[in-house]
């Protein structure tokens, strides 16, 4: 058994065994960090694929992004989880014809499987050069030259859904008080100070 | 990289506009130069506009993905000029109800290049980058009183069904780049000729059903009313105008720019949305009490119209089609000037009764009314009835007298609901009277809808023609 052969079963059973901790540990934290696990050890079968911009992805976006905030959401939230278990007893035959449709399904697609007469297998894609190897640069190149305005326009679209969280939800609130640094250097003790003259045995 | 740039130099000198003022606006008095920035941004769409009418460039960006031709400059023209009347006749309401955002213009001006990009998308990520800008500016304006019930409904209601519909136009384009092989246009119109393989024929489908929803065409209508109903009037009169210029014209790029050589395979479909919309357009707007409903529902029955001259599948019928939004652009924009101006002791009032006797109170306004009722109902010498007219001959000489039939048949089940808007205002029983205080610009947008309702100019103030033009250069 060679290195290669023994990172992806290593990988691959680390992978399967936290995708199950995921979905049976008891308590939700747990659940999450065992999704990270599960994206680690995923980012690791992308780099025995070659994919290395792919495993980079997945350890900055989905680690240490998506995976976190679920973190953050979850002990946050105050959920009765025994309730909702109970919950979900009732909805397990359903779930399981779900599961039961997807099963076959993925036999269809690991099945027999012929393309229809005349079908042309796409070129469009490929009709520039990508270095080969290197798939950073040939992401790049595919996203900022071919794409280049499919970008922008993207980019435009999340500057829309930025102003629009933030034109529905924040509300300028006039009843607190907030640090004014200016008003703060103004201050001296001309202003901010007085001396009075306290008479013995008196008090203020 | 430079000659991309080039043609699409309109949409990056909105973009840069829309960033500039953004950036002016947060750093400076935010709220406090909404009204500034309304008037702003209204004159650059003015001038953009005159920009694109003059320039007679033509040609494509971006490895086919921006496609500026006739068509595309016709739609732009279309969309940026009423978008600007919009703007500019809404903008008393917005500070009257306590809706002056600096957001709102800039939102705005967002969706407007989402429009020219979705009509001169020549690629179908074009389309959907186009679609979806416009669409998600869109949902933000809907609900943009935030602390209203109604328009928070509204907004999310448009959100959940508009994603489900870029869910199945985002279908459609899978299928359809998995069995032609490109997103190209001019590469699907080469797969898809001759028979086309079924699962392109699926693609076409889930598009045009995709589509259907953003043009509120029955049998994808029910989101309409209640957006209408609930998203802030000026708003509701921007989503009634531009917006259904820009999904439509889409709609007939993608059917005559990467379908155009299977017209049968999507004419019966059409024809089906048009007449499906037509009716539902006209008879369930009977029962409606509430004004911006009840165009909600006029909006229906004429994007079946306007669908009509598109199911025609010639140069005609997309003329025919053009012509017909044009004039429901204008038709719809008076309307709205009237909704807008709308108020009983200072607030808001959508009920059709409190129309009773304003030949009375008003009587200009009552009259340019009428004549924007007559036409939206498509009596002769009106404007209107010339649109109807056009697509009613397009469809006849494409061999769909069927269609043109039963379109007559809706459109006289439709007359009866505009006639009676004319009923109430002159015969209706006397109750409490609207405000008579009219913002101006309210009044001009109504007074010059309403005379040019009845302005027989000879070929339509040049319209003709340049639709005519439009038409050509889409239908090869």
């Amino acid at each position: 058994m060679s290195v290669l052969d023994f990172a992806f079963y290593l990988f691959a059973i680390v992978t399967v065994g936290s995708g199950l901790f995921t979905v049976v540990s008891r308590n939700p934290v747990h659940s999450v960090l065992w999704l990270i696990a599960c994206f680690l050890s995923t980012a690791g079968l992308f780099v025995l694929l070659g994919a290395e911009f792919v495993a980079m992805l997945l350890v900055i976006v989905y680690v240490g992004a998506v995976a976190v905030l679920f973190l953050f959401v979850v002990m946050m939230l105050d959920i009765d989880f025994a309730e909702l278990k109970a919950e979900m007893a009732r909805y397990i035959p359903l779930a399981g014809l779900i599961g039961i449709v997807l099963l076959m399904q993925l036999a269809i697609a690991y099945g027999v499987w012929e393309a229809a007469e005349g079908v042309v297998v796409a070129e469009g894609l490929h009709a520039i050069p990508v270095p080969q190897g290197i798939n950073t640069a040939a992401l790049g190149l595919v996203l900022y030259d071919r794409y280049f305005l499919m970008f922008q326009l993207a980019g435009l679209i999340l500057l829309v859904a930025m102003i629009g969280a933030i034109a529905l939800t924040l509300r300028h609130r006039k009843d607190v008080k907030r640090q004014n640094v200016m008003h703060q250097m103004w201050r001296d003790p001309a202003t901010a100070m007085t001396t009075h003259d306290v008479k013995p045995g008196q008090g203020l | 990289m430079s000659a991309d740039l080039t043609i699409i130099l309109p949409e990056i000198v909105l973009a840069v506009y829309a960033l500039g003022a953004l950036l002016a606006a947060v750093y400076t008095g935010k709220d406090a130069l909404t009204r500034l920035l309304i008037w702003l941004t209204a004159a650059v769409f003015i001038v953009v506009a005159f920009w694109i009418g003059v320039s007679s460039e033509i040609g494509t960006g971006f490895s086919a993905m921006i496609v500026k031709d006739g068509f595309s400059r016709f739609a732009q023209v279309t969309i940026l000029l009423s978008a600007a009347v919009v703007l500019i006749m809404g903008q008393d309401h917005m500070a009257r109800f306590g809706l002056e955002k600096f957001e709102y213009p800039l939102l705005i001006t967002l969706a407007v290049i989402g429009m020219m990009v979705m009509v001169s998308a020549g690629n179908l990520l074009t389309l959907y980058m186009g679609l979806e800008l416009q669409s998600l500016s869109m949902y933000v304006v809907a609900s943009l009183r935030r602390d209203n019930v109604k328009s928070t409904e509204a907004g999310l209601k448009y959100f959940v069904l508009g994603a489900l519909s870029s869910g199945l136009l985002l279908y459609g384009i899978s299928l359809t780049y998995g069995y032609a092989g490109s997103t190209e246009f001019s590469a699907v119109i080469l797969a898809a000729s001759g028979s086309v393989p079924l699962g392109l024929l699926f693609g076409l489908v889930f598009m045009l059903a995709g589509l259907a929803f953003k043009v509120s065409a029955a049998p994808f209508h029910m989101w309409t009313p209640d957006v209408y109903e609930g998203a802030p009037t000026p708003v509701t009169a921007f989503m009634a105008t531009a917006p259904k210029v820009a999904a439509i014209c889409m709609f007939a790029r993608v059917t005559h720019d990467a379908f155009g050589n299977v017209v049968s395979d999507w004419q019966q479909i059409i024809a089906l949305l048009s007449l499906l919309s037509m009716f539902v357009g006209s008879i369930a707007a009977i029962g409606q009490r509430d004004i911006k409903r009840l165009m909600a529902y006029s909006s229906i029955a004429h994007m079946g119209y306007a669908l009509m001259g598109l199911a025609a599948g010639t140069a005609g019928g997309v003329e025919a089609m053009l012509l017909y939004m044009a004039i429901y652009v204008v038709m719809n924009i008076g309307t709205f000037a009237f909704i807008l101006s709308m108020t009983r002791d200072g607030l808001e009032t959508t009920d059709i009764t409190s129309l009773n006797q304003l030949s009375k109170a008003r009587p200009g306004a009552a009259l340019a009314l009428l004549l924007l009722m007559f036409s939206l109902a498509g009596i002769p010498p009106t404007l209107g009835f010339f649109a109807k007219f056009a697509v009613l001959q397009a469809a006849v000489d494409a061999g769909l007298v069927w269609l043109a039939v039963l379109g007559m048949i809706a459109s006289v089940i439709g007359a009866f609901y505009y006639l009676r808007i004319v009923y109430y205002m002159y015969f209706g029983e006397s109750g409490t009277p609207l405000d008579n205080e009219v913002p101006v610009f309210q009044m001009v947008a109504l007074a010059a809808s309403g005379v040019l309702m009845l302005a027989l100019f000879p070929n339509l103030l040049g319209l003709e023609p340049a639709a005519a033009n439009a038409a050509a250069a889409l239908v090869r």
